[in-house]
């Protein structure tokens, strides 16, 4: 058997509260491939945001842990690259160092300064931001602002890009339109990708597999759904393809059939298990600590 | 500005006339203000008798401002004079004999109201330099632990509204034991005045800087994390211009401070400088005492308007955020 590219096992993590520790994940697997791009969905406060975290080397997982090529995540860096919500462009860098401060510390004596010029433009060219090069954070869109974001981490040549809700702040165009430059750029380059996301069509349309993840406390990975869609992948062709919106039906009766926000502890419990008994698309991967 | 200007425009459609208006009025109102002020000191003066005499008005004041540059003028004439007649003599020496030993003597006049005003600028201006110095390294160190903050934090309370004169005494006791030299670079009087305006106007600069380097978004501390920045590079890069904007407001607060502080320690102190002119005229009770007083006063609050507007015009140059509210 091929080990996997990254893989999370048997993920727990608790946060100290003034209340006690409060256990945010239970029990976390899952298993991705080289090239894969795996999205995150689940409703908001489960546990996505911290998934992402411990795969960045952020958080710290209480029990378990993260390999990435066979070697244990315990510190962030710049081979497991994060796209933040909120782009965290420094203020007072234009774009163009902003991406710079990046490329300097990972191809530091490995890259001439001219090969560093070049690879920075290269990577804002990559998402069409070569007209804003000088520019400040505070003199661009919201939407220019994420490109930046993603050409910072794409510039540092990661094995794994993390993103976490890249498109959420953006209007339906602007996310469009970046959606589809995401698509691209992964074709090409061939990245490895973890996105969190609350679309259920971005999910979909971008993904190879959507783990959709269980409501907290204790939360973990509901049901994995493969996308068998070919690429590229067109929108607007898709929007009519019957397979397309049976993926997109299965995603939304995860979320709001099987994961109702609010609901009995015991009762969820039951109502999952039954589900991903009844569930002929999806593959529950991991054994709940119950299940 | 410009953006509350433009929101102005959105709510008020300016006609030329209106535009018009709203220039006088702005250009009116602080004229009023300043003619009502020199109407009442006026009148008040006129109605106020103390032991030296009348209270000087506005109309004594603009003469005893005069009468000090015209002193002023007439001491550094003898000044010139004085090297001159050295220069002179010590060339007639030389021609003399060639190998003659020439002195040359510095010229020691009394003081001019100018001199102190130049004596204070470089005393405020040289502790507030130092107490930067301290205060801004120490308040990164302070911002970026956590634990050195919560050490510190009461001592920086227990000192910060200490008021110069209780140092004062101490201070110079201090300077006199350890600043001991045959051939001092700088007077005591100095070193003490500059000691003392640096403890007082340390403070909101160091507490200030804390506060912005501690306050530094949770985002950037994850982006400085994923690159791996070193340590110096996680300060210089990205720490510091994080902070630049706290550190300005701190400045801004300790050289006001510096300023205030500086003037009573001249006046405590008897040392030269804004505080000691005073001080002497105080002293000296001849009946234009009050009104040379009141040029002191006037001059020492302009002063500490025109520093505050430096300050202002180098953050503004100096700082990445350009939104910040400038006042
Ligand atoms: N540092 C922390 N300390 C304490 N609790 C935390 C911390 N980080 C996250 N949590 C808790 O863990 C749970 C999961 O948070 P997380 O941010 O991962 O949610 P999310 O799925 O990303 O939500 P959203 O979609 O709204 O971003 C939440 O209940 C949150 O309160
Ligand atoms: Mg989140």
């Amino acid at each position: 058997m091929m080990k996997a590219h990254l893989e999370l096992s048997g993920v727990d993590i608790e946060f100290p509260t003034p209340k006690g520790p409060f256990k945010a994940l239970q029990n976390v697997n899952l298993k991705i491939d080289q090239g894969e791009f795996v999205s995150l969905i689940g409703h908001s406060g489960c546990g996505k945001s911290t998934v992402l975290n411990i795969v960045a080397g952020l958080y710290q997982a209480t029990r378990g842990g993260c390999l990435l090529d066979g070697r244990e995540v315990t510190q962030p860096g710049p081979e497991r690259a994060v796209v933040f919500q909120n782009h965290s462009l420094l203020p007072w860098l234009s774009a163009y160092e902003n991406v710079e401060l990046a490329v300097k510390q990972v191809f530091k004596g490995r890259k001439s300064k001219a090969e560093m010029k070049a690879w920075i433009e290269h990577n804002l060219e990559l998402v069409h931001m070569s007209h804003a090069l000088h520019k400040r954070p505070d003199e661009i869109s919201g939407g220019m602002k994420q490109r930046v974001g993603i050409a910072r981490a794409l510039a540092m040549q990661p094995k794994v890009l993390l993103m976490d809700e890249p498109f959420g702040a953006l209007d339906a165009l602007t996310r469009a339109h970046l959606q589809d430059s995401l698509m691209e750029i992964q074709a090409r380059l061939n990245n490895t990708v973890i996105m969190i996301t609350h679309d259920v069509d971005e999910a979909v349309l971008l993904s190879d597999r959507i783990v959709m993840m269980t409501n907290g406390p204790a939360a973990t990975v509901g049901e994995i759904l493969h996308v068998d869609l070919p690429r590229p992948r067109d929108r607007i062709a898709l929007a009519d393809d019957a397979k397309y919106n049976r993926y997109r039906q299965a995603v939304l009766s995860f979320l709001y059939e099987k994961q109702r926000k609010v609901e009995d502890f015991q009762q969820h419990r039951e109502k999952q298990s039954t589900a991903a008994a009844e569930s002929e698309e999806s593959a529950p991967a991991a054994k709940r600590a119950s299940g | 500005m410009n953006a509350i200007r433009a929101k102005l425009t959105l709510y008020w459609p300016e006609s030329p006339l209106q535009a018009l208006q709203q220039g006088l009025k702005r250009a009116l109102l602080p004229l009023i203000g300043l003619l009502m002020f020199l109407f009442v000191w006026h009148v008040g003066a006129q109605n106020i008798n103390t032991s030296l005499g009348q209270f000087p008005g506005p109309v004594q004041v603009v003469e005893q401002a005069r009468n000090l540059i015209a002193e002023h003028q007439r001491e550094r004439t003898k000044e010139v004079a004085f090297y001159e007649r050295q220069e002179k003599r010590n060339a007639n020496k030389l021609a003399a004999d060639p190998h003659a030993e020439v002195k040359i003597r510095p010229y020691t006049g009394k003081p001019t109201f100018f001199d102190q005003i130049g004596t204070s600028l470089v005393t405020v201006l040289a502790g507030f330099v130092m107490a930067s110095l301290i205060a801004i390294p120490l308040g990164i160190l302070v911002g970026l632990n956590g634990d050195l903050y919560a050490a510190a934090n009461p001592l920086i309370q227990l000192f910060k509204p200490v008021s110069p004169l209780a140092w004062l005494p101490l201070v110079t006791m201090l300077v006199s034991a350890l600043y001991v030299s045959d051939d001092p670079l700088f007077a005591k009087s100095f070193i003490t005045s500059l000691v003392t305006v640096s403890l007082c106007c340390l403070w909101p600069t160091l507490i200030n800087t804390a506060v912005g380097v501690s306050g530094i978004s949770k985002d950037l501390q994850n982006v400085s994390q994923v690159l791996r920045l070193p340590w110096l590079t996680h300060v210089v890069k990205i720490v510091l211009p994080a902070s630049v904007p706290m550190v300005f407001t701190g400045l801004r607060l300790s050289l006001g401070i510096a300023w205030m502080v500086l003037i009573a320690a001249e006046m405590l102190a008897q040392n030269p400088g804004l505080g000691k002119f005073v001080w002497d005229e105080f002293q000296n009770g001849s009946s234009n005492s009050l009104g040379r007083i009141m040029v002191a006063v006037l001059v020492i609050g302009l002063i500490g308007f025109l520093l505050d507007r430096i300050m202002l015009l180098l953050q503004r140059t100096l700082s990445w955020d350009k939104s910040a509210t400038l006042r």
